[in-house]
């Protein structure tokens, strides 16, 4: 749980650093596929973030796993980006870095605002074919053979690249690195910082200006809890809990634990 | 031909899971209820073959008006030829706010139709309401439940969220309601299936006992090993709650995957959540948005479970679980 609110009420920004420094788990899925595909069919990996100057650790992870290349995005004026200003930035830094792609991954969905949005919103951005929480992937040239669970429907899914997909958190085990492909990685970081101008954007078309979302309030599911605070040994603990939940506890039960002799207190 | 005035408010017709899942009714309901505010008609959107059936159901369940393209290539869902068709229709017709259901396919359908109309959208609302000025105000759980975001689209149009099932009651099925249908030629060129759909089997209806349960009991690492896990299967069964389990748990064989809350695995809401030796590491956390009264165990006194839990005991979670059994079992009568 972070102690601090995440969120500027000045600008209604979300503080994306107190969550940094570690790759989404949904994010390593989808570096382990292209790690995969690399190991396959060859294929040179870039990997691609957007944060401040601290989401550099995450490129350093994924290049000592073995990306080739790492770009991040980092520039004031891309703070308080939504998902559909976020997915306009992706692209237009796609297009500079790697314009002739042929397949982007990203994780179905991040740890902190979980929206799933940008992944969909990029390849309507790019306007390439995607599909979302795909659990396994099979490159022939260039089709791309899928296969996910969604709504109860097991679905066999074919697009020409390229494509996008969004990988779940089910069917790639990420890796650990090896130590060698740490020292690489510190050794000689292909590491690119970009900023709005580098990717051609103008300013208005990054951040909070291009996002028609504004977080009015970010508030805490915790503060208002009472966090009662029960300790001691442990049959009284139990007593007490049931003593004083009972209500809620029966009621979820539809049985009534209330009426009790205490013998033993 | 189109003499109404007035806004509108959209509901996605998504009926492939209709038995199982009833986002669909739940969001016809909420949009009912906004739609007294800035007096809108409720409308249902609905795409397929042969959808006649659940164009009465939402007639039933609080839809004013039905847009139905009923087609044979509309007949499975296809994420390309269903974004078009709804881009289509909102630039055509301007709804105020669009609800999308939560559902694997609602959670790719709606950001791309958001996209291509350029406007916001919130996903897996729990909270959705018209403030003075008439606008949607949105709350949707962020960095792992832990903390709620209250967001608007202010200037442009639609307002869209997608909502998770079961955040919202549906109504009671109403046999003499009676809905404007509006049949809609599908577009003489549909565009280019670039996502193919191969295969689609129904698998067998996946076990949503936890997902409903009124009680679940969580078990976590603290448990110590599989013997002690399964302990909380007494008490479970005890309380008629289910189990669930982190993903430590999980991997260490203690339970099946089944029992994962998490992330990767199920959303949980019951009325009360039992915690037992659980750190609360936030892909579990960010399953337990919807609990209502949580009730921790852990040795830990600063473990991230116990700092979220209405009621935190300071204890050991094996031990602490066998005397609720024994307790459990004085307060029962038979």
């Amino acid at each position: 749980m972070v102690s601090e609110l995440p969120w500027d009420s000045k600008t209604g920004a979300l503080k994306r650093e107190l969550a940094e420094g570690m790759m989404n788990p949904a994010c390593k899925c989808a570096l382990e596929a292209a790690l995969q595909i690399k190991e396959t069919h060859g294929a040179h990996i870039t990997a691609v973030a957007m944060g401040p100057p601290m989401a550099e650790e995450v490129l350093y992870e994924a290049l000592a796993l073995g990306a080739d290349k790492g770009v991040l995005l980092s520039d004031r004026r891309m703070a308080g980006a939504d998902t559909l200003a976020t997915s306009q930035t992706l692209a237009a830094a796609i297009k500079t870095v790697s314009p002739d792609f042929d397949l982007i991954l990203c994780g179905c969905r991040t740890i902190d605002s979980e929206t799933a949005q940008v992944g969909p919103q990029l390849a309507e951005e790019l306007d390439i074919p995607g599909a979302a929480d795909i659990e396994t992937m099979t490159l022939k040239d260039d089709l791309l053979v899928m296969e996910r669970l969604l709504d109860d429907f097991f679905e066999v899914l074919e697009m020409r690249t390229p494509a996008l997909v969004t990988v779940s958190t089910s069917g790639y085990t990420p890796r650990y690195p090896f130590f060698t492909g740490i020292e690489d990685a510190f050794a000689k970081p292909d590491i690119t910082v970009m900023g709005t101008s580098d990717i051609g954007l103008n300013p208005d078309c990054v951040g909070m200006k291009a996002s028609p979302t504004r977080i009015l309030d970010v508030y805490s599911t915790t503060a208002n809890k009472t966090n009662v605070v029960l300790k001691g040994a442990v049959k009284r603990i139990v007593a007490d809990l049931f003593n004083a939940y009972g209500d809620k506890i029966g009621g979820a039960m539809g049985k009534d634990l209330q009426t009790h002799e205490h013998e033993s207190s | 031909m189109n003499d109404e005035t007035g806004s509108e408010i959209w509901v996605f017709g998504d009926y492939r899971n209709y038995f199982q899942n009833r986002v669909t009714l739940q969001l016809l309901a909420k949009a009912r209820d906004l739609s007294r505010k800035i007096s809108a008609r409720v409308c249902a959107v609905v795409f397929g073959c042969g959808i006649d059936e659940y164009v009465a159901e939402y007639a039933a369940h609080g839809a004013d008006k039905i847009y139905v393209v009923d087609h044979p290539g509309l007949e499975r869902y296809q994420i390309d030829a269903y974004v078009a068709l709804m881009e289509r229709l909102c630039r055509e017709r301007s709804p105020e706010i669009v609800l999308v259901g939560g559902t694997g396919f609602g959670r790719e359908f709606a950001p791309r139709v958001a996209k291509r109309l350029k406007t916001g959208l919130t996903s897996d609302c729990i909270e959705l309401y018209i403030d003075d000025e008439g606008i949607l105000v949105q709350t949707a759980p962020a960095f792992g439940g832990n903390l709620m975001a209250v967001i608007v689209t202010r200037d442009r149009r639609p307002q869209m969220a997608t909502v998770r099932p079961g955040m919202f009651q549906e109504l009671p099925h109403d046999y003499e309601a009676r809905a404007q249908i509006v049949r809609i030629d599908p577009p003489a060129d549909p565009p280019p299936e670039r996502l193919r759909v191969i295969r689609s089997d129904r698998r067998p209806q996946t076990d949503r006992k936890l997902e409903d349960a009124r009680i679940v009991i969580c078990g976590g690492r603290g448990m110590g090993s599989k013997a002690g896990f399964r302990k909380l299967f007494e008490l479970a069964q005890l309380m008629g709650a289910e189990v669930g389990a982190t993903r430590p748990v999980v991997y260490s064989g203690w339970a099946n995957h089944d029992a994962l809350v998490g992330q990767a695995g199920k959303q949980i809401k019951p009325m009360v959540l039992f915690s037992f030796g659980v750190s609360g590491a936030i892909q579990h956390t960010a399953a337990l948005t919807g609990a209502g009264f949580v009730i921790a165990v852990n040795k830990n006194p600063d473990a991230v479970m116990m700092k979220m839990a209405d009621v935190a005991v300071v204890a050991d979670a094996k031990q602490v679980c066998s005397a609720m059994i024994k307790e459990l079992r004085k307060r029962i009568r038979p």
